[in-house]
């Protein structure tokens, strides 16, 4: 039990833990403090200074994001002084800010903005005189736009703090101070992991996510083209976020409703490729014990952590699993399984992604992405980028009827759809693997070690008599920390790994909507949960649709066809 | 360099102090026309070396061997006297004979006169305010007599590349003092000395150790801040280049009283010769195993090291100073957590700076008694400035808290240069303050300048006369402090530059209603919202030059007059005709052809063609026809 103390904050009695913040203890007494450098995902940094407060026996305002709490402590958050210090920062920041909010593809949910807005501001005092800085559009996943940049360093302390890669750096001094990769080159030249950390974080449109909005929206224009989309497990319970609804609700037959509005001739389930994964994935494993294979084996589904492995640790590669990741399954399964079943020219179809990932957009474009014949996925969009497709088509998205996918690549087990969050892959995994190698269903079929936001969670399972060591982890500082361990020999003895770049995993991928609440992550990973735990099929292996499809088409999980449209291989990457 | 043996105790210490004695014994003012040794002291300060010491030392050694003087004279290299603006500075020992300007052809005469004579080579002594009267030694001279060196005592008067004069000169006695005491004791005599921060923000001392040494963590580290940024001054420098040792003396004391095993000496790359003289220092105590493990043969261990600083202002900060000791980007981060709980790599770190550590042993070995009674009673002891600007005799002084503005400037500094008017001192670097004429009684303490919104800073002095706009001087703080910012809050990164280009905007005549008001609020933004001192305190100058010359300011927007003549915007050349005798010197040495005229008639300039680069007002210096107006 952590120390309570006692303060008051604008005439009210509070009491907060005694390692709060001034700012965390006035949220928690319902007390709203603006601010702009600081986000519950990264240590607090005071640099913004927007969220000032005035506080008895200092000798000048206090940012409340840093000043702990104090027994005693008397705050004041809105005095006129106060109030009147923000403002002139905030009018300062808007001073080198550019002006072109209505093109900007934050307006709408730029923080900036709406404290501009909040704080009435009508005038900018200072003239706008920062010399023009050139756009970073080097990469598939994200833009820099480096003018919009207001130095909080959000993004410096989620690429070097939570995700342990340290992309981005403050040079130059004074009013001449810029966020950049290191000799000002772009992310395509460092080694960016396109995670896409960075434009969750970023207030403003500093860094934003690639839009291919506009070639899809050409492809279902194109009367000569079939539009098919797969949707990814974290989609479901994020997009609702971004048009009004709130974390944690599950909005899966609204999405393919709203799909299917937009045009798409078909709509199926990343979670149906998810499930195809587990069966590769899942029976490469049983091999690679059975035969002594690398161990660990570690998985590949994320492709934020394959780059960060490609770029940092390719003396790895023998332990990453070969099994593709579920949206490229997908896409080459569109363009051969699915384009023989429904008689269509593969030439025709454009497969097209729905992702929470930014890194997708990288990965589909991988030169080695093309075992159909044809670019397996053609276009990636993500959660944010569907979002303002669906308004942007003015569908009202409350209203709509749920829908169900399409047949045949469109039923997902309940271990499909927690692929989206931390652990869930290796807990679907087990579910398979565990009943392929004893023949007995795995009790209790939710592993809840691995369950949670803990950085990096283990646990062991007696699979006939042998005990298998598994680990899970998610944000790349802790992917770094596991790396480190097998390269210091697997102290641990573990035998799977399963990683995803992002901290809490797909549900807080870099594609999905932003948010400023400490609590997103947690309540879209519960509804990950619910959503397992309310469909029909809970394991890979009972999906019909993936039955149907090995013995259509594929013959055995990991066998020579499987081999060759659903594995892949890895190289090291060389940047920065 | 000479090796040192290894000293295991104090007695060790005592032995080699009395060893050593006679390297300093003809060291005083007692010239007796019997003396056959002498010692010639040749300052190595920066100043000096760039004035050419270095010649005219290498012309002595020469000279010394041609008159056949070789084993009877010694030339020693000291650190700074002060007294830059007139070196290179050599001194005759005995006797004590102060020389300026000395240059290599100097030499032989003064072999002949000082040494070999009794005499004095007259016309290379300092001649005082009037220029008639010779000085002979330091003694005579206003420049020193008024100052009290306590922190300076060894500057310019040992070498400070030979540890064994400053333990002749009662070096290490301190720390040994000290360690007798205890480190109980030693703090409690450093705290009622009342010691205060020398850097700048007058935090006390012993106070500060207090709460390192109850701070939990291991290891402890003690840091000496030496990256004097402010421009023209030059205090921590002159320490560290004439008497390294005090310092690392001080940091001894330092880490002892607050159970700190390792140190790190902060300190600018653009200092290189302050470098060279501490890792020669730091060498020679690790030989005598005063710095390294069982320091005199005690349990007691403190491993030093150097860490050149990049040359960014806000590394003087102290969260921004430990960012750069770790190799981080020198940016400050909000206190709380202050150094003493969380510091270098996280671990309770003191941090002082050159100044206040150049104290500590002068305090353990003189007692907190003897301290007090110098200075005043809340800022006791003394404080060192670097006196720069339109001054008579610029230079490093060190007095004793309390003494007045005007006592330094006019009695030390010797008033104004060329006979012009006081207008103001700036006090504190570029984030200090501007006083006036009206404050010059005034006593110089920590608690005195804050009252008048000024504060201590880490010592610059720098006087302006009648001629300087004072608009344009907060202009000049201003462009420092903006770029050096390190851009991390905004009230600073923003708010600075802001400031910066309403003062450029006043200053070239296009200053509008409101101008200083928006100054104003700014300036509170800043002071109110930054993150650390150095945005907090940026505004000073404009502030205080708002507070005393805001007619100043008034003029520059309403009238587009600068009253000091001094923004080229404002002003124009004017020949005035009753004066001019019409020789056309003038028109033949304008560049742009601006002034016209018939021979022997009075000319004028054309003000739309006027670069206003003041040629003609030099050619015109006779007749004094051309005036700025």
């Amino acid at each position: 039990m952590s120390k309570t103390v006692t303060l008051t904050i604008d005439g009210q009695t509070v009491s907060a833990p005694a390692e709060a913040t001034v700012w965390e203890a006035a949220k928690s007494a319902g007390i709203h403090i603006p601010n702009l450098c600081h986000h519950p995902m990264l240590r607090p940094e005071g640099a913004c200074r927007v969220c000032v407060v005035e506080i008895k026996g200092a000798r000048s305002l206090m940012a409340s994001c840093v000043v702990k709490v104090a027994e005693g402590m008397e705050v004041n958050t809105h005095t006129p002084e106060v109030l009147e210090t923000r403002k002139t920062i905030v009018e300062l920041l808007l001073s080198n800010h550019p002006r072109d909010c209505l093109a900007c593809a934050r307006n709408g949910n730029c923080e900036l903005q709406k404290l501009a807005a909040d704080m009435g501001i009508r005038r900018i005092p200072y003239a706008y005189n920062r010399p023009p800085m050139p756009k970073d559009e080097s990469n598939p996943s994200l833009v820099r736009d480096p003018a919009k940049c207001i130095l909080c360093g959000r993004c410096v302390r989620v690429c070097s703090d939570v995700q342990g890669v340290s992309v981005y750096a403050f040079t130059g001094r004074g009013i001449h101070s810029v966020v950049s990769p290191a000799f000002h080159q772009g992310l395509d030249k460092v080694k960016c992991t396109f995670c896409g950390q960075c434009a969750k974080i970023c207030p403003t449109g500093a860094i934003t996510i690639k839009s291919d909005i506009d070639k899809a929206l050409a492809a279902l224009r194109d009367p000569d083209k079939i539009v098919m989309v797969q949707t990814a497990p974290s989609v479901r319970v994020g997009l609702s976020e971004a048009l009004g609804g709130k974390a944690g609700d599950i909005v899966t037959g609204k999405m393919v409703a709203a799909l299917r509005r937009l045009g798409f001739d078909k709509v199926f389930d990343t979670n149906w490729s998810a499930d195809l994964t587990i069966m590769e994935e899942g029976h490469e494993f049983i091999h690679r014990v059975k035969d002594g294979g690398v161990l660990p084996m570690i998985t590949s589904c994320s492709p934020g952590w394959v780059n960060f492995m490609e770029l940092f640790y390719p003396e790895l590669i023998p332990h990453f699993s070969t099994a593709k990741s579920p949206q490229a399954m997908f896409g080459t399964m569109l363009k051969t399984y699915y384009a023989q079943k429904a008689g269509m020219d593969p030439a025709k179809i454009v497969s097209v992604s729905i992702m929470p990932c930014t890194a997708k957009k990288f990965e589909a474009q991988r030169p080695e992405m093309q075992d159909s014949g044809y670019r397996d996925v053609d276009i990636v969009l993500t959660t944010v980028e569907l979002s303002q497709m669906i308004r942007a088509a003015a569908i009202n998205f409350d209203t709509l009827p749920d829908e169900q996918f399409d047949p045949l690549m469109g039923v997902g087990s309940g271990a499909g759809t927690i692929f989206g969050t931390t652990g869930g892959v290796m807990e679907a995994a087990l579910r398979t693997a565990y009943e392929v190698m004893t023949g007995r269903g795995l009790e209790p079929l939710e592993l809840a070690p691995i369950r949670g936001m803990e950085g990096i969670k283990e646990a062991e399972l007696d699979i006939n008599g042998t005990k298998v060591k598994v680990a899970v982890a998610h944000s790349l500082k802790n992917a770094r920390a596991v790396c480190e361990a097998i390269k210091a020999g697997n102290p641990q003895g573990w035998h799977f790994i399963e990683i995803m770049a992002c901290p809490g995993g797909c549900i807080n991928g870099g594609g999905q909507p932003i948010s400023l609440e400490a609590d997103t992550p947690k309540l879209r990973q519960e509804a990950l949960y619910r959503d397992d735990r309310n469909l029909p099929i809970r394991k890979s292996h009972e999906n019909p649709e993936v039955q149907a499809l090995y013995r259509d088409f594929l013959g055995e999980p990991n066998g020579h066809k499987a081999h060759e449209l659903l594995h892949t291989h890895y190289q090291e990457q060389c940047r920065g | 360099m000479s090796t040192y043996a290894r000293l295991a105790s104090p007695a060790d210490l005592q032995k080699v102090r009395e060893a050593s004695k006679s390297k300093i014994a003809l060291r005083h003012y007692d010239r007796k026309d019997s003396d056959t040794r002498f010692q010639i002291l040749i300052c190595g300060g920066t100043g000096c070396t760039s004035s050419g010491s270095p010649a005219v030392r290498d012309a002595f050694l020469k000279a010394i061997e041609a008159h056949g003087l070789t084993g009877r004279v010694d030339v020693v290299t000291t650190g700074c006297h002060g007294l830059c603006e007139l070196g290179p500075l050599v001194i005759v020992y005995p006797g004590g004979t102060f020389y300026i300007r000395v240059q290599a052809e100097d030499v032989d005469e003064i072999i002949t006169t000082s040494l070999l004579g009794n005499g004095v080579v007259e016309r290379l002594l300092f001649h005082g305010r009037t220029g008639k009267t010779p000085r002979k030694t330091y003694r005579e001279m206003a420049f020193y007599n008024l100052q009290h060196r306590l922190v300076l005592r060894n500057c310019g008067r040992i070498d400070p590349e030979d540890i064994e004069e400053y333990i002749a000169n009662g070096g290490y006695e301190g720390l040994v003092k000290a360690m007798e005491l205890g480190p109980e004791a030693a703090l409690e005599e450093v705290k009622k000395s009342g010691l205060r921060g020398r850097g700048g923000g007058g935090f006390p001392t012993g106070r500060k150790w207090e709460l390192m040494r109850a701070a939990t963590g291991s290891p402890k580290y003690v840091v000496c801040n030496a990256d004097e940024g402010d421009p023209g001054a030059f205090m921590d420098r002159s320490v560290l280049e004439g008497d390294p040792h005090a310092v690392i003396e001080g940091m001894l004391i330092g880490a002892w009283c607050t159970g700190a095993s390792h140190g790190y000496i902060y300190v600018r790359a653009e200092y290189p010769l302050a470098i060279k003289r501490l890792k020669v220092a730091i060498a020679q105590a690790e030989q005598m195993g005063l710095l390294g493990d069982h320091i005199l043969g005690s349990d007691f261990s403190f491993e030093l090291k150097i860490k050149e600083g990049a040359g960014a202002f806000v590394c003087g900060e102290e969260t921004a100073l430990i960012h750069s000791i770790e190799g981080k980007r020198g940016m400050p981060r909000p206190r709380p957590p202050f150094p003493a709980n969380e510091g270098v790599w996280g671990k309770p770190t003191v941090l002082n700076n050159v100044e206040t550590f150049a104290n500590v042993a002068q305090i353990i070995t003189g007692g907190s008694a003897a301290y007090t009674a110098l200075g005043t009673e809340k800022s006791p002891g003394t404080k060192v400035f670097a006196l720069t600007g339109k001054v008579r005799n610029t230079g490093l002084v060190e007095v004793p808290m309390g003494i007045t503005m005007r006592q330094i400037i006019f009695d030390i500094g010797g008033g104004i240069k060329d006979d012009k008017k006081f207008k103001a001192v700036q006090i504190g670097g570029p984030s200090g303050a501007c006083l006036p004429e009206s404050l010059l009684d005034s006593p110089i303490d920590y608690d005195s300048l804050k009252s008048v919104g000024a504060m201590m800073g880490s010592g610059g002095l720098v006087v302006v006369d009648e001629e300087t706009c004072m608009v344009d001087l907060a202009r000049f703080f201003l462009t420092f402090t903006q770029a050096e910012s390190c851009g991390k809050c905004t009230p600073c990164r923003e708010g600075s530059k802001r400031m910066l280009e309403i003062l450029e905007r006043i200053c070239q005549g296009k200053g509008k209603a409101g101008d200083i008001e928006d100054l104003e609020h700014l300036a509170h933004t800043m002071q109110q919202g930054a993150l650390c001192a150095l945005g907090q305190t940026a505004p000073n100058p404009v502030l205080s030059t708002l507070r005393f010359f805001r007619d100043e300011y008034e003029a520059h927007i309403r009238d587009k007059k600068c009253p000091a003549k001094a923004c080229t915007n404002l002003l124009e050349y004017w020949i005035d005709p009753a004066k001019c005798i019409g020789c056309g010197m003038c028109a033949r040495a304008c560049p742009v052809n601006a002034i016209s005229g018939e021979k022997r008639q009075p000319h004028v300039i054309d003000t739309a063609k006027c670069i206003k680069c003041g040629t003609c007002m030099a050619q015109c210096k006779k007749i004094q026809a051309i005036s700025r107006r």
